[in-house]
């Protein structure tokens, strides 16, 4: 049994955590897009954004958490996320909304989010180096080990506290997405302004306050993703440009500008992933018995070694784009 | 049309050779010919994209994966044979690993083809993918054991031996190859894919060649590599590297006449009217994505060209080297401060770009050490020690405020495209 607990740790969890964090990311590129209509390349270096601004507040209030019993990362992630969707909606006054009022093509104002891309990049690695940095400074991570009940299992499946935090967090933001958008007004005239901006537009629709909407959504959730990854890793100044294939894929398997789509979509790369660099000789070994002598199993049978992980969303993306380029839950073909 | 003088190119390239002449005069001629050759490798890399995105508005944001491919070409066939290697039976191995693939390939294609015969489709679908899975598993340990073998009793597979400019051709054709791979997938769609998985590529690419030891021997690079050229030793390095400074020039010549050339002809008129008016040229009965594969095959065997003839300057091949910034982000602020779709521009902007990009890092560091003084007087401020790498860092900031700025103000680039008007 202890096979399978390995199988828990590094499957299920891990593919939960990954798929929570592509996820959260997925939601804001898709947003962006389907209100503006361009691929928003920056999204990943804003998330090291948001995990950036908590590192400098953790550093600047390192005890602040233990008065609630939380990570301080944590206490400090609401501030983070406010300024982060400020930081958002000022880089589209600055940078995107001069591009969209030349009615330059899309791709043009893609071209600007790589531009924004590598200023967010230079920023924040004169800030905080180039290495890596955990954002746990004065307290310790939390593990939590669950004994499982079977007699043959004597390993425990492990789950650390950021990763837990990370569920729930992932959990709320979806319900309040969803609420949001099938509730409230605004929620409502972002879905108009999705379908159709002109006729949004007609019937008395303040596209301005939409946009700013959408950044501030987006760059929240991509302060919330960008922290719990570095949460749970740890913090790395350039982690952005292996964050952009997967959280791309995620958006496109869901079908773009389709917002619970991209939660499906993250889940679907997240899982992708673990599934393809996991080890399958190690579940098969109790097995190993009763195969044919003929048969000679190899110690590694990963599909790809974790060194190309990077290749797992990849494929995905190009399977979507030959067979469904609308995505599994037939979004918007860009 | 009336021909005058083209004042504006004239005074942009008189102010580049001034600035060329002052930094021969003041670094002396060994370090400006090798600037002038680097520049000139980027010349290529940077007409590759003015083919793309000035030409025909498709954006490659991952220039630096064909630039790897060609880097790896010229290294692969110009090093000298390892014959550690090629004096076991290792060769055989790889050779039997390789023909498993070859067969394994066929018999996914026999699968995929069992609806012929009468099978149904969703069977048929559920049989090639098992099978393709097994296979691919079978064949991927195969070679997870041969290459290990490699690495632990020669290291690596070693080069060809050839001359380097065998591997330039072969940099260019495995580049092409891979856009057409790519293009073929992205170009029916909008432009936004295109760069998603260009992106995307240039990375797995990079994590090929950084993790296949038995290869590329990874980490620990391959140096030197073969000029085609009488390398520094016999000629001195300012010669040298005028006479590889001459090759690349007849190189950028010849690409630039064929570029001319097909700019002005039908094609080339073709070209622009899908770029600028896609319904309309479908209207005229172009193949339109027919034309797009083309230019973006094209474009992709110029960069992969470009970064073979690069990588056999620098004599060395490090897959880490290979950086979006310095192979993809500022190949794209070239082509659009230059002139997109504009060669003389683009040629003009690669120069003008490198120069600058190369002369920033004594000022970036000169910058910082400024600042850090007057903080230190000023504060007290205590300077991280890893000032050096930090600086570095602003100027990844520069190039991303350049890309901003240029296309809010100055869309057309310097020596703008000129769309001849007929009346």
């Amino acid at each position: 049994m202890n096979e399978l607990v390995f199988f828990l740790n590094n499957v299920v969890v891990s593919g939960a955590v990954a798929g929570s964090i592509y996820a959260m990311g997925a939601i804001g590129v898709t947003l962006v897009f389907s209100i503006m209509r361009f691929a928003h390349f920056a999204h990943a270096d804003m998330m090291t954004l948001g995990a950036l601004l908590v590192l400098a507040l953790t550093t600047l209030f390192p005890e602040a958490g233990l008065a609630i019993g939380l990570p301080t990362a944590i206490v400090m992630l609401p501030v983070a996320m406010v300024i982060t969707a400020i930081a958002a909606v000022g880089i589209d006054r600055v940078f995107y909304r001069p591009l969209r009022a030349h009615k330059v093509k899309p791709i043009v104002i893609v071209i600007g989010s790589l531009g924004v891309t590598l200023m967010l990049q230079g920023l924040i690695r004169l800030f905080a180096g180039t290495s890596a940095q955990s954002l746990y400074i004065a307290e310790r991570k939390a593990i939590f080990r669950l004994e499982m009940p079977f007699e043959l299992a004597s390993r425990p499946v492990i789950i650390t506290e950021p990763q837990v935090i990370l569920f729930v967090l992932t959990l709320v933001a979806v319900v309040g997405l969803h609420l949001f958008l099938s509730r409230s007004r605004l929620g409502k005239a972002m879905r108009a302004m999705s379908d159709n901006p002109d006729l949004a537009r007609a019937s008395g629709i303040n596209t301005d306050t939409i946009v700013a909407v959408t950044w501030i959504i987006a760059g929240g959730l991509a302060a919330v993703a960008g922290t719990l990854l570095s949460l749970d890793v740890a913090f790395k100044p350039d982690l952005s440009f292996f964050l952009l294939l997967p959280i791309f894929a995620a958006a496109i398997v869901g079908g773009v500008g389709h917002p619970y789509g991209a939660i499906a979509g993250g889940f679907v790369i997240g899982f992708a992933e673990t599934l393809a660099v996991f080890n399958w000789s190690v579940l098969l070994r109790p097995l190993r018995d009763s195969f044919p002598t003929w048969l000679e199993l190899p110690n590694n049978l990963a599909l790809v070694g974790t060194e190309y992980k990077i290749v797992v969303p990849f494929f995905i993306l190009v399977a979507i784009l030959v067979w469904r380029p609308t995505g599994i839950f037939k979004g918007k073909v860009i | 049309m009336n021909r005058t003088l083209p004042v504006r190119e004239t005074v942009l390239f008189s102010g580049l050779l001034v600035a060329v002449v002052l930094i021969y005069l003041s670094m002396g001629s060994a370090y400006s010919t090798r600037m002038l050759v680097e520049a000139a490798c980027y010349a290529i890399l940077a007409l590759g994209l003015t083919i793309q995105w000035g030409y025909a508005g498709q954006f490659n944001a991952g220039v630096m994966g064909f630039v790897a491919l060609g880097g790896f070409a010229a290294m692969f066939f110009s090093v000298p044979t390892n014959p550690d290697f090629w004096n076991t039976d290792l060769p055989g191995q790889l050779g039997i690993v390789l023909l498993m693939l070859v067969v394994s390939i066929a018999l996914v294609f026999v699968a995929s083809r069992l609806d012929r015969v009468g099978l149904p489709k969703r069977l048929r679908t559920i049989v090639t993918v098992v099978l393709a899975l097994v296979l691919y598993l079978v064949v991927i340990s195969a070679l997870r054991e041969v290459t290990g073998e490699i690495e632990s009793q020669a290291g690596f597979i070693g080069g060809l031996g050839l001359p380097a400019w065998t591997g330039w051709i072969v940099g260019g054709a495995l580049a092409g190859g891979l856009g057409y791979f790519i293009g073929h997938i992205c170009l029916g769609l909008r432009s936004d894919y295109l760069a998603i998985a260009t992106l995307g590529i240039a990375e797995i690419i990079k994590a090929f060649l950084k993790n296949s030891d038995w290869l590329t021997r990874g980490t620990a690079t391959v140096s030197p590599l073969p000029w085609p050229t009488p390398g520094p030793s016999e000629l001195g390095f300012t010669l040298s590297r005028a006479l590889y400074l001459s090759i690349t020039a007849v190189l950028i010549a010849v690409i630039f006449f064929l570029l001319h050339r097909a700019y002005h002809a039908p094609w080339g008129r073709m070209i622009r009217a899908i770029r600028d008016n896609e319904v309309s040229a479908a209207a005229m009965g172009k193949d339109i994505n027919r034309r797009r594969l083309e230019i973006f095959v094209l474009g992709c065997i110029l960069m992969g060209i470009g970064g073979a003839v690069l990588t056999s300057f620098n004599g060395l091949f490090d897959p880490q080297g290979y950086l979006p910034l310095n192979h993809t982000f500022l190949v794209l602020v070239m082509v659009i401060l230059g002139g997109p779709g504009n060669n003389l521009g683009t040629i003009f902007g690669a120069v003008l770009v490198y120069i600058i990009w190369i002369m920033s890092e004594p000022l970036a560091l000169f910058l910082m050490q400024g600042a850090v003084t007057l903080g230190e007087a000023w504060f007290g401020w205590d300077a991280p020690s890893n000032l050096d790498s930090r600086a570095l860092q602003a100027r990844v900031f520069v190039i991303g405020l350049l890309i901003s700025l240029v296309l809010r103000y100055e869309p057309k680039g310097l020596i703008p495209e000129k769309v001849p008007e007929h009346d």
